[in-house]
């Protein structure tokens, strides 16, 4: 798997995850999908819903934001790829909460932020037997 | 019939097609027969016979849990639709 993002599209993200330390913060990923590569053409912020006292391990977006956003996809013409999620003082390794939650054919990008500063960005995918995630390879230019 | 309104990185597994109609006065009857048309849906919305606790069925902006779940009756003209809950956090 390859995903292509642009370093304006990686700034910004980076911007949110700074922002929202030392809580989680993510959105949704817009884009195509073309084979084995997918480029990301919009970034959509979504606000963290999960409780606040556990935000600081743990995001959350609401049914309502996941039918917007694959309502606006699906008229645009684009498809949604996935999501992005930050891990605040943690690698960007996806946990088991992370692989529960998964779908296949989606791609994951974790951000690491440490002491505030966004410092790494892996992007992942779930095999289809559910098992574990796979490392993709994320290219910014 | 009713129709229920595949999630996109589940599309894969019904040709790409991202409505499917179904049969079902159910619920959980319609998501039967989905599966019995899908195949490669089933583990990615069942778990041990029972829907995986981090999918949602929607009946236009209705949870059915708020409703009587996998029970709740439909009608011929439903439009149900599966939403995965997004959600991560590190360990």
């Amino acid at each position: 798997m390859n995903v292509l993002l642009s370093k304006q599209l990686q700034a910004q993200i980076f911007e949110q995850m700074e922002a929202t330390f030392p809580n989680e913060g993510g959105g949704f990923l817009l884009g195509d999908k073309d084979g084995d590569t997918t480029t990301i053409t919009d970034v959509i912020a979504i606000e963290n819903v999960f409780e606040s006292e556990e935000q600081y391990h743990r995001y959350a977006m609401t049914p309502q934001d996941w039918m917007r956003l694959e309502d606006e996809a699906d008229s645009r013409g684009l498809t949604l790829l996935g999501y992005y999620h930050s891990h605040p003082n943690s690698p960007a390794i996806p946990s088991e909460y992370d692989r529960e939650h998964a779908l296949p054919n989606f791609v994951y990008i974790i951000t690491s932020v440490q002491n505030g500063k966004a410092v790494d960005m892996r992007v992942w995918r779930l095999r289809k037997d559910r098992s574990q995630f796979d490392a993709g390879v994320l290219n910014v230019e | 019939m009713p129709q229920i309104k595949i999630p996109t990185p589940l599309r894969e597994y019904t040709g790409n097609e991202a409505q499917v109609v179904v049969e079902g006065t159910t619920v959980g009857s319609a998501l039967e027969n989905l599966v019995e048309q899908h195949p490669d849906l089933q583990p990615h919305l069942f778990e041990n016979g029972q829907l995986r606790q981090f999918v949602n069925i929607f009946i236009d902006d209705e949870d059915v849990r708020f409703l009587d779940g996998l029970d709740t009756e439909i009608d011929a003209d439903d439009n149900l639709r599966i939403i995965p809950s997004i959600a991560g956090g590190a360990a």
